[in-house]
């Protein structure tokens, strides 16, 4: 267990170094840095300034060296726009972020389950073609396609919901079902094949022998088993929804991360999007990390296989 | 796979594979549909009625000739510029299906040869190119095409190269685990035995064979990079206007749509539906055709 920990940890710690020298490089090799981390319209000695501050006249693993440096100390650099932190900024944003992403995620674990596992159970019967199709559509339709889809009916047409912003129950509905109707189809689909393997084991044909009622049988037995696979896939699915959120959060005006991320490109703030993807990024590379161990203590058959 | 991969990448794997559709009869509709598209696309300087780009500010938001105020002129109403969404939407396929399908291609070249070579040569070139792969895979698609497209601005080259970066993981893990399994097969010993070099190997004996798999994975990733192109375009990060991509439709439409210009909301997230459906059910039609080891992922 704690050799699968520790490899696991040493993994993570390497994603996150090259996620680091891939954006670093990135913004240094695509053009003149100093074009992105100075001000619209700065002086030719704003320039050079802010090429002395970051060295950016020294060689490349000096800056390298400078650029870690600042990300440990926990200084993401200062936003143009708003004058402060970029840090501050993605922390005061990241509440509603996690609201918005925990709604969605309680909508498509809502229905995702329930679907997934009446198509097990009904296998290649009328239920289960449905699903597929539900699955299908979910694939297909851009999230945020759904929302403004959603805006027109619910907004405009019936005058029901609020088309934009935040605070009340009334704001979360529209943009948490536009974002979780992807997950959902995705839930559904795992829930399916997770539970056709658990029916198809020993230890559900032997509750069928002993002569349980089916519905103990699916209800105690199956879905208990079937549920672990969905919910470490939800797991890292919350983080995902948290990055791919930024269409759903611009059509809706919704003040999470994705807006704060909209915003550094409309405004052309560059701090601000370098921050938010590099922090986003570490984000998935940690859940990803604590789900993997959770996992593992979970289910056995995980850290034994190596 | 190899021990190092994660236990979630294979769960977040097998939902990624469309394991729940089998398409049993010939496709028809998809590619009937994607037929019409790419025929759109390329005859779109005969097909459309006006030019896109180019609107008369006297005739704005005209809805649908079938509307009570619509005309012949505009068979599918007008913009907030007057231009014509029909005109629009047909120039729009060309750029949806150029950029869909050249990205697709960046993607499966790169990531088929980094395969190829991190299963093949093994050692420490796999190991490079696996933990780099895990490291791209790291950060969403999405998150990652917007920062590059912030980093090198926008234009319809740009977007099929961000496009192309942001997906060839994908290709690279399937084909690399493809390759290992392929490497212990005998006719790849014994090329091995009888002296071919490694280069003459990987491009006589391992690339045809794991062809099938690259065009299927090619298909099933066409759907993702249209949407992907068309969230982009729709951030403004996309082709720049006044080009026609219905991304950027869709955002030009969200303006209009307070007022109830549906048209402008639906059409071109109808077409993006269509292209992107048609793509997933091809896809999966030949997934099970080609590749019968993809079916079981």
């Amino acid at each position: 267990m704690k050799r699968y920990i520790a490899k696991r940890v040493g993994f993570a710690a390497i994603s996150l170094v090259l996620l680091s020298v891939t954006i670093f490089l990135l913004v240094r090799l695509t053009g003149d840095p100093t074009v992105l981390l100075v001000e619209p319209g700065a002086s030719q000695a704003d320039m050079e300034a802010i090429r002395q501050q970051f060295g950016l006249d020294r060689s490349l693993w000096v800056q390298y060296g400078h650029f870690v440096s600042s990300l440990v100390r926990g200084d993401l650099g200062h936003s143009f726009y708003y004058r402060t932190p970029v840090l501050e900024l993605y922390l005061s944003r990241l509440p509603s972020s996690l609201l918005l992403a925990s709604a969605a995620m309680a909508f498509s674990l809502l229905i995702g389950i329930p679907t997934g596992i009446i198509a097990a159970v009904r296998v290649n019967q009328w239920w289960d073609s449905a699903g597929k199709v539900f699955a299908l559509l979910g694939l297909s339709l851009p999230s945020f396609w759904v929302g403004l889809l959603l805006i027109l009916f619910f907004s405009v047409y019936l005058g029901w919901l609020p088309s934009s912003g935040s605070g009340t129950a009334a704001h979360l509905l529209m943009p948490a079902f536009a974002l979780g109707w992807y997950f959902a189809a995705a839930h559904m689909r795992l829930t399916r094949s997770s539970m056709l393997d658990v029916l198809g084991s020993e230890y559900v044909k032997l509750a069928r022998l002993k002569g349980l009622p089916e519905a103990l049988v699916i209800g105690k037995h199956a879905f208990k088993n079937a549920l672990i696979p969905v919910l470490t896939l939800a797991g890292i699915n919350l983080v995902i929804m948290v990055n791919v959120a930024v269409v759903v959060e611009t059509v809706f005006a919704w003040p999470g991360i994705g807006r704060l991320l909209y915003e550094g490109i409309a405004f052309r703030d560059f701090p601000v999007v370098q921050a938010t993807v590099i922090l986003n990024g570490a984000m998935v590379v940690v859940v990803s990390l604590l789900v993997d161990i959770l996992y593992a203590v979970i289910d056995p058959r995980i850290r034994l296989a190596r | 796979m190899n021990g190092s991969r994660s236990a979630t990448l294979t769960v977040a794997w097998r939902v990624a594979s469309f394991a729940s559709f089998r398409t049993e009869g010939f496709p028809l509709i998809p590619i009937a549909i994607l037929g019409v598209l790419i025929f759109a696309a390329v005859f779109a300087n005969v097909l459309a009625p006006h030019d896109p780009e180019v609107g008369n500010l006297g005739e704005r938001f005209r809805p649908p000739a079938w509307q009570q105020g619509g005309s012949e002129k505009f068979l599918l109403g007008s913009d907030h510029l007057g231009r014509d969404v029909l005109s629009r939407l047909i120039f729009g396929a060309r750029i949806s299906i150029v950029v869909g399908f050249t990205a697709v291609v960046v993607a499966g070249l790169l990531g088929t040869g980094l395969g190829i070579l991190s299963g093949f040569l093994g050692g420490w070139v796999d190991q490079v190119i696996m933990r780099v792969t895990d490291a791209w895979l790291a950060l969403p698609a999405l998150t990652f095409a917007i920062f590059l497209a912030a980093v090198i601005g926008p234009s319809a080259m740009n977007i099929v190269i961000i496009l192309g970066l942001a997906y060839w993981t994908r290709y690279a893990r399937v084909i690399r685990g493809e390759v290992l399994s392929l490497k212990e097969r005998d006719y790849v010993r014994l090329a091995i035995v009888a002296g071919c070099s490694k280069r003459t190997i990987m491009k006589r004996h391992i690339l045809p064979n794991v062809l099938n798999s690259a065009i299927v994975l090619g298909t099933l990733m066409l759907g993702v990079v249209v949407v992907t192109e068309a969230a982009l375009s729709f951030l403004g990060l996309g082709v720049p206007p006044p080009q026609p991509a219905w991304g950027l439709m869709l955002a030009d439409g969200k303006k209009g749509m307070m007022a109830g210009y549906w048209w402008l909301t639906v059409l071109p997230g109808c077409c993006i539906m269509l292209m992107v459906l048609s793509a997933n059910l091809l896809g999966d039609w030949l997934r099970v055709k080609l590749d019968p080891q993809l079916r079981q992922l």
